[in-house]
C-alpha cells in the first residue's frame, strides 16, 4: 500500500522534472558550484546543475541577507574560540570555515519549520534567532541547553550522534498528522552517517513520506578520522537512492549553491515529495574542540589548501564585484557582529549562577518525594557551608 | 468475546436488551489483555493527539494482541505499524512528543528493547530536564517482559532496573485486572514519560472486572490515583513480602499457603517502581517487623536490592531479622525446560520465611 503510494510519488515529481526515477534520486554527477573560490560566478555548464537538478540564482536580496549572517558566523565562531583560550567558556567546538552551511541550514526554513542542529551548529542556532548568550549555555558548562525549543522551533544542539535526526523525524510525522505544512532540516556530519540512527531516521521518513531535509556537512573529519574510514559509498549523498528519496552534493563552501540547493529542497519537501538527502563538501578548518590536537592526523598544507576556498571571503569577493556590497552596508554588518561579540564578551564575564537546589526541579513534571529529601538535603550541606 | 446479546428475546425492549447486555458485560470476566486493550482504545477516544506505533501492532493487533482491533476502529493514522527498528520507533515518539502528541509505543518483547536505549537514556528520560522543563515528553514505552511463558531467548528478560536506574524515567508494572487499565489510562495521561512494563504471564490471566465502570471512574477521577502508591494485596501481620509485576501472584500464593501453617503474611505490590512509595512499604514493614523482597529479575545490583536497602535504612530499629530477597539467579535467562529452577517459586518465598529468625 505505501509502496506503491511511495512510487507514485517519485514517479510523479521525476515525470514533472523531464527525469527517470533514477535521476531525480541519484545526486547530479557533479557537485553543484555557483561560484568559483575568487568569488566569480561559474560558466553555467560549469555549475554541476543537470536536467532536474536545476538552480536557478538566489536573489541579491536573499544573498545580502546570507552573507551578514555568514559574517556574524564567522565573527562568533572566532569570539567563542577566543574565550575558550581565555578561559571563560569551557569548551567550544567550531564551525570555522563551514558557516556558509550554518547559514543556508537556518535561512532556508520558513516561520513554523523546525532545526535539528548538533553541537557544532551553533551558528545555524543563532541564525534561526536564538539569542547568542542563550546558545552558548552548554559550552560554558551549564547543565541545562539555554533555550526554549518550542519558542524558536529549534531542538537542543544534539550531543549524541545523529539521535536528532529521528526527532525530527517524528516532529516532522507530528505536523503531517495534524495537516501542518512544517519541514524539518535535521543537520549530522559525515562521521555520523555511520551511526545506525542515521538509517533509521532516513528509512523511517521515506516510508512515512515526511518533509525533512537531511543535512550533511562532510567536513572530512570525525575528530581524527577520515571520511574514507568511515564510507565505502560513492557520495553521502548516493545513500539516498537506497531510502527511496532523492541527494544531492553542493559546494559547501558556497553559500550562493547551498541557498539555492537547500530552498529548492525545501519546497521540494513541502510539496509532498518525501525527504531529501543533502550533502554539502567543507572542512573543518579548526581542531575537533579546543581540547583536540589536530596536528597528530592531519598535514598543514591541506588545511592550508582549504583557507583559498573560504565561504565568507568568497561571498564577500562576489557581493564586492557585483556592486551589491557598498561600503555602508559592509559597515553595517561588521557593526552587527561586534555587537553580537560583545554581548558574547559581555555574558561569558558574568556567572552562571543558577541555583544548586534547580539540579532537582527538572527530572519530572513534578518532584518525587526522593528528589525532594535530595534536595533538602542538599540546601541543608549548603547552609551549613554558609553558616 | 461471545456476543453478549445472543440469549435476549428479540421481543423485549431496546432499554431491556441494553441492560441485559451491560450485565452481561459486568459478568464476563476479563483478561489483563483486554483491560490494556481497553485501556489504549478509551485513550484514542478521550485525546485526539493520543497516537500508538510499533511492530505489528496495525492489522495483526501486536503478538501478544493488545492492539487488537485499534487500527480498524480508528485508523492507521491512530494506530500504525512502523518499520523494524526501535530506536527508529522510540527517537520519531520524542520528536512527536516534542511537537504535541502523546504517542504510546510498543517494544515487541523486552530484550528487543534494547537497540533503543541511548535514545531511552539520552533522551527520553533528560529532555525535560535538558531544557529546563520547557519539553516535555508526554509518551509511554510498552514493553511485555519477564518468563513464565515458555519463552525463548532473548523473550523473557526482566529489564526493569536499567531503566528504573536511569533518572527522568517513570516505570510502571501492573499485576492485576483492574491496574492494567487503570495504570496504563494514568502512564498516557502522565506528562512524564513512562516505561509500562507488562507481566506476559498476566496477559491471559482473568478477573471479573467492569471496565466500563472502571473508564467512568478514571475519567470522572473518582479512581484512586496508582502512581507513587503501592497496593497492599493481602493483609497480614508477621511478615512482609514486597514485590511488583509478575511475582505478585507468586508471593499471593506463598501467603495462602503459609497461612495454613498459621503464618500471617502481609503482600505488598509496589506498583510503580519509579515513584517509590516508601510510606506504604515502610509502614507494612514496622508493624511485621520481618521482610522479604520477591522479584523474578536477577538479584545482583537490581530493583529489590534497591528496595533491600531502603527498607534496613528506615526500618532497622523495627527488624527482627535480616531482610531477605528471592530473585532469579545471576544468569541468562534460562531455555523454556529449565525456566521453573530459576523463576521465584511459592515454595522458595516459604523456605525464606523460615529463616526469618522466629526463634530470637
Amino acid at each position: 500500500m505505501s509502496t506503491e503510494a511511495h512510487e507514485d510519488r517519485i514517479s510523479s515529481v521525476s515525470k514533472k522534472f523531464g527525469i527517470t526515477p533514477e535521476d531525480y534520486m541519484l545526486p547530479a554527477r557533479h557537485m553543484i558550484n555557483l561560484l568559483n573560490v575568487d568569488g566569480s560566478l561559474r560558466e553555467e555548464s560549469d555549475q554541476g546543475t543537470e536536467p532536474g537538478h536545476e538552480y536557478p540564482l538566489p536573489s541579491p536580496a536573499e544573498l545580502m541577507d546570507a552573507y551578514s549572517a555568514l559574517a556574524v558566523g564567522r565573527r562568533v565562531n572566532d569570539q567563542n574560540s577566543a574565550l575558550v583560550r581565555q578561559g571563560r567558556m569551557a569548551v567550544y567546538p567550531s564551525s570555522h570555515g563551514q558557516e556558509a552551511c550554518q547559514v543556508a541550514a537556518a535561512l532556508c526554513l520558513e516561520e513554523g519549520d523546525w532545526l535539528f542542529p548538533t553541537y557544532r551548529d551553533t551558528v545555524a542556532v543563532l541564525t534561526k534567532g536564538v539569542a547568542p548568550m542563550e546558545v552558548m549555555t552548554s559550552f560554558r558548562g551549564e547543565w541545562h541547553c539555554g533555550y526554549d525549543p518550542k519558542a524558536y522551533n529549534c531542538a537542543p544542539m544534539s550531543t549524541p550522534l545523529t539521535t536528532q535526526l529521528l526527532h525530527g523525524v517524528g516532529v516532522a510525522h507530528a505536523a503531517k498528522l495534524r495537516g501542518e505544512n512544517t519541514v524539518v532540516v535535521a543537520m549530522c556530519g559525515d562521521g555520523a552517517t555511520s551511526e545506525g540512527d542515521f538509517h533509521e531516521a532516513l528509512n523511517f521518513a521515506a516510508v512515512f513520506k515526511l518533509p525533512v531535509i537531511f543535512f550533511v556537512q562532510n567536513n572530512k573529519y570525525a575528530i581524527s578520522v577520515p571520511l574514507s574510514q568511515q564510507s565505502a559509498a560513492p557520495s553521502l549523498a548516493h545513500k539516498a537512492v537506497g531510502y527511496g528519496m532523492a541527494g544531492e552534493r553542493v559546494d559547501g563552501n558556497d553559500l550562493m549553491a547551498l541557498m539555492a540547493v537547500m530552498r529548492r529542497a525545501v519546497r521540494l519537501a513541502r510539496e509532498g515529495n518525501g525527504p531529501l538527502l543533502i550533502e554539502a563538501h567543507t572542512y573543518r578548518m579548526q581542531a575537533h574542540t579546543n581540547a583536540d590536537d589536530d596536528k597528530r592526523y592531519r598535514e598543514d598544507s591541506e588545511v592550508q589548501e582549504w583557507i583559498a576556498k573560504d565561504p565568507v571571503t568568497r561571498m564577500h569577493a562576489y557581493l564586492d564585484d557585483a556592486g551589491l556590497l557598498t561600503e555602508e552596508a559592509q559597515a553595517k554588518i561588521t557593526e552587527r557582529a561586534e555587537a553580537i561579540a560583545k554581548k558574547l564578551r559581555d555574558g561569558m564575564n558574568q556567572d552562571a549562577n543558577t541555583p544548586p537546589s534547580e539540579l532537582f526541579e527538572h527530572v519530572f513534571a513534578s518532584k518525587t518525594t526522593q528528589l525532594a529529601e535530595q534536595q533538602a538535603l542538599l540546601a541543608d550541606e549548603l547552609a551549613r557551608e554558609e553558616a | 468475546m461471545t456476543a453478549t446479546t445472543s440469549h435476549v428475546n428479540p421481543n423485549v425492549s431496546d432499554a431491556t436488551a441494553r441492560a441485559a447486555a451491560k450485565a452481561a458485560t459486568q459478568n464476563q470476566p476479563v483478561t489483563f489483555g483486554k483491560a490494556l486493550n481497553t485501556a489504549l482504545a478509551d485513550a484514542l477516544v478521550a485525546n485526539d493527539s493520543t497516537v500508538i506505533f510499533g511492530e505489528d501492532v496495525g492489522t495483526l493487533g501486536g503478538v501478544f494482541r493488545i492492539t487488537d482491533g485499534l487500527t480498524a476502529r480508528f485508523g492507521s493514522e491512530r494506530c500504525f505499524d512502523t518499520p523494524l527498528a526501535e530506536s527508529g520507533i522510540v527517537g520519531m515518539a520524542i520528536g512527536m512528543a516534542m511537537n504535541g502528541m502523546r504517542p504510546v509505543i510498543e517494544m515487541q518483547f523486552d530484550a528487543f528493547a534494547y537497540p533503543a536505549f541511548e535514545q531511552i537514556a539520552s533522551h527520553v528520560a533528560k529532555m525535560h530536564n535538558r531544557t529546563r522543563g520547557k519539553v516535555d515528553l508526554p509518551m509511554v514505552i510498552r514493553i511485555p517482559y519477564a518468563g513464565g511463558v515458555g519463552g525463548v531467548e532473548h523473550h523473557c528478560d526482566s529489564s526493569e532496573a536499567y531503566y528504573a536506574h536511569t533518572p527522568g524515567l517513570k516505570v510502571f508494572t501492573p499485576a492485576t485486572v483492574k491496574d492494567a487499565y487503570l495504570m496504563l489510562r494514568e502512564a498516557i495521561d502522565s506528562p512524564d514519560p513512562v516505561i509500562f512494563f507488562e507481566p506476559k504471564k498476566l496477559y491471559w490471566s482473568k478477573e471479573q472486572v467492569d471496565l466500563q465502570a472502571l473508564a467512568s471512574d478514571y475519567e470522572a477521577k473518582r479512581a484512586a490515583t496508582t502512581e507513587g502508591t503501592a497496593r497492599i494485596a493481602r493483609a497480614g501481620s508477621d511478615a512482609t513480602l514486597i514485590t511488583y509485576g509478575p511475582s505478585v501472584s507468586t508471593a499471593m500464593e506463598a501467603a495462602k499457603l503459609a497461612a495454613e501453617e498459621g503464618i500471617s503474611l502481609e503482600v505488598i505490590d509496589i506498583r510503580t517502581i519509579v515513584p517509590f512509595d516508601d510510606e506504604t512499604v515502610c509502614a507494612s514493614v514496622r508493624k511485621t517487623g520481618r521482610a522479604i523482597v520477591v522479584a523474578e529479575a536477577q538479584g545482583f545490583v537490581s530493583v529489590a536490592s534497591e528496595i533491600v536497602a531502603r527498607v534496613q535504612e528506615r526500618c532497622f530499629h523495627s527488624l527482627a531479622a535480616p531482610v531477605l530477597r528471592v530473585t532469579g539467579f545471576d544468569i541468562p535467562y534460562p531455555a523454556p525446560t529449565l525456566e521453573k529452577y530459576n523463576l521465584p517459586s511459592a515454595e522458595r518465598i516459604l523456605d525464606a520465611v523460615d529463616q526469618l529468625q522466629w526463634e530470637a
